[in-house]
């Protein structure tokens, strides 16, 4: 498959309470450590022993190569900043089907059930199939750390767990026909109250041109932080396009569909002079309500500069190639 | 009833005491670690401030047709506090969006804040109903009454047009979901309606029908 990763993005699994324990106080550090331009140097005491092999960041930009062992770098995504906490990943969520409350998301759903769960694979496929949760838990899991760009601006580093949709999509073999994958998230209004609100087409709908689904950045996570993911993260399984913004990494699947026509997706339904098909993460084209060039990373007091792509333009910007992305936005 | 001449009224202490209740609750909320405020502080705070700023607008804005309608003097006094401290509010709103628009990359940003502020209608409406609300604030004492006489009355007729500008700013600001915004909307509507003359006289017919003939109440702006 087409890209190359860094390697520094794929980290095996680690013991995450030492860790969690260093991003507290090391927030605001490594925080100015990253505006002084000397990001990725922040060394840690309690840094767990030494387990993974990500020696040099291959596909990273040249900066100067810290001297720390390795495992203290996944402490950081590959730009050098640091992992937000379990705590503000899992209690602040955007989930409507919940409520639009983001502190409260995790409460109310507490009692989501997600087991039994099943993902239903068809539409332009050779192989059309119906997947337990367990037969997905067989793909090899990897660690993922990636940046989560809210459309609403606002950001976090997370360790995600999970596997490339493309295995998944390899496993049930597309047609040549198949343009796009339309994804669904399950539709329980009685666990779900949000999904009884007329403001919204439910269920969720989103969806990825094929060659973005493909992508090797194009996760299917199942954990974060080494855990299985809680109810307010999409448990049992969800979408995660870290170039993308935070809307379109879709939760709680059941249905994947392979097909020739560009989905609609809930958010372009409900505004769609507001959310665009690709909503490519671009501090140069504002949201019509605000703008798109800085961002707040949860855990900063100052804001930040919003990168093109999210920072993951070297490995996606040329899926865009001539393409207007004020028009396709 | 009579409205006391000396001394503050229970209903000015209320006023007084309960126009802080949003700042010590927020206060108290961080300090109970409530997770709005410990993760995106700033956002959260924006949202208490500005909610805060817009329900005592619109209660100083309920003062005169209290009193037109159904006789009650003695919440006139409060008029004046109101706006005041929604004005407060306003300015710390708008205080909290500065910092949290202009600082970025460990530095001061000014293009981002005038991006932020006169780029964006929704935010751009806000700024405008503050500017309104800043000169009324600085009238709203005796001498300025005295000195503008009947412009005086005029001048802070602007105040409708600032409720309806956060009215239209809450609109623009929210996803999709214009509820809570159209339900305060149609609480200023009918503030406002109540100072159409024919309205209040209509309404002011049926109380004194039912009870003393004679009742007489006071026009207010
Ligand atoms: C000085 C200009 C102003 C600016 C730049 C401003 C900016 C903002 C911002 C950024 C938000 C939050 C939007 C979001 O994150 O989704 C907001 C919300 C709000 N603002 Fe303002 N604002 C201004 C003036 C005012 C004034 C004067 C009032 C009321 C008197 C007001 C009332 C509100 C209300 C009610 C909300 C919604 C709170 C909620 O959603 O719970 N704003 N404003």
């Amino acid at each position: 498959m087409a890209q190359k990763i860094p390697s520094s993005e794929i980290t095996p699994e680690h013991i995450y309470l030492s860790r969690r324990k260093f991003m507290t106080g090391a927030g605001a550090l490594a925080a100015t450590a990253a505006i002084l331009g000397v990001a990725g140097c922040n060394t840690s005491p309690t840094a767990p022993a030494a387990s993974g092999s990500n020696t040099a960041q291959s596909g990273a930009p040249a900066k100067s190569q810290p001297e720390a062992p390795a495992a203290v770098q996944p402490q950081t995504d590959e730009l050098g900043d640091p992992l937000n906490t379990f705590e503000a990943i899992t209690n602040y969520n955007n989930y409507y089907e919940f409520t639009t409350t983001k502190e409260d998301v995790a409460a109310m759903a507490q009692g989501f059930t997600t087991s039994p769960w099943q993902v239903e694979v068809g539409g332009l496929v050779n192989n059309p199939k119906t997947f337990g949760m367990e037969e997905l838990l067989r793909f090899e899991q990897e660690e993922r750390i990636y940046r989560l760009r809210c459309v609403e601006a606002w950001s976090m580093v997370i360790p995600w767990v999970g596997f490339p949709l493309r295995k998944l999509l390899e496993e049930v073999d597309p047609k040549s026909d198949a343009k796009f994958v339309r994804f669904e998230t399950v539709f329980r209004p009685e666990e779900m109250p949000g999904q009884r609100s007329p403001w919204y087409t439910w269920p969720y709908v989103e969806g990825l041109r094929m060659d973005e689904a493909m992508h090797d950045l194009t996760l299917m996570a199942t954990g974060l932080y080494g855990k299985d993911l809680l109810p307010q993260s999409g448990a049992p399984l969800r979408l995660v396009v870290p170039w993308k913004y935070g809307f379109k990494s879709i939760k709680s699947i059941v249905k994947i569909d392979l097909v020739d026509k560009i989905p609609v997706s809930l958010w372009m339904a409900a505004a769609p002079n507001e959310y665009g098909f690709f909503a490519n993460v671009n501090p140069a084209v504002s949201h019509p309500r605000w703008s798109q060039a800085t961002e707040r990373r949860i855990g900063e007091f100052g804001r930040r500069a919003t990168l093109p792509f999210n920072g993951y333009a070297n490995e996606v910007a040329h899926l865009y190639d001539g393409m207007d992305l004020s028009v396709f936005f | 009833m009579a409205t006391r001449k000396n001394g503050i009224s229970p209903l000015m202490v209320a006023l007084h005491v309960g126009a802080f209740v949003p700042l010590l609750w927020t206060v108290w909320d961080f300090w109970q670690g409530n997770m709005a405020l410990a993760i995106n502080p700033f956002q959260e705070v924006t949202f208490r401030t500005g909610k805060a700023a817009l329900i005592l607008l619109l209660l100083s804005l309920a003062v005169t047709p209290v009193n037109s309608v159904f006789g009650w003097r003695q919440v006139i006094p409060m008029r004046k506090w109101l706006g005041l401290y929604a004005f407060m509010y306003g300015l710390l709103h708008f205080a909290i969006f500065i910092v949290d628009n202009g600082l970025v990359g460990g530095g001061i940003s000014a293009v981002a804040l005038y991006e932020a502020t006169f780029k964006k209608r929704f935010a751009l409406v806000g700024f405008a109903a503050l500017m309104i609300l800043l000169p009324l604030a600085v009238t709203s004492n005796k001498w300025a009454m005295r000195q503008l006489k009947k412009n005086w009355k005029r001048l802070h007729r602007l105040v409708y047009l600032a409720g309806v500008l956060v009215i239209v700013h809450f609109i623009w600001l929210v996803k999709s979901d214009v509820r809570e915004p159209l339900i305060y909307g149609a609480v200023l509507t009918v503030l406002l309606a109540l100072r159409v003359p024919a309205v209040r006289k209509s309404i002011r017919n049926l109380r004194s029908r039912r009870k003393n003939p004679r009742t007489i109440a006071v026009d207010g702006a």
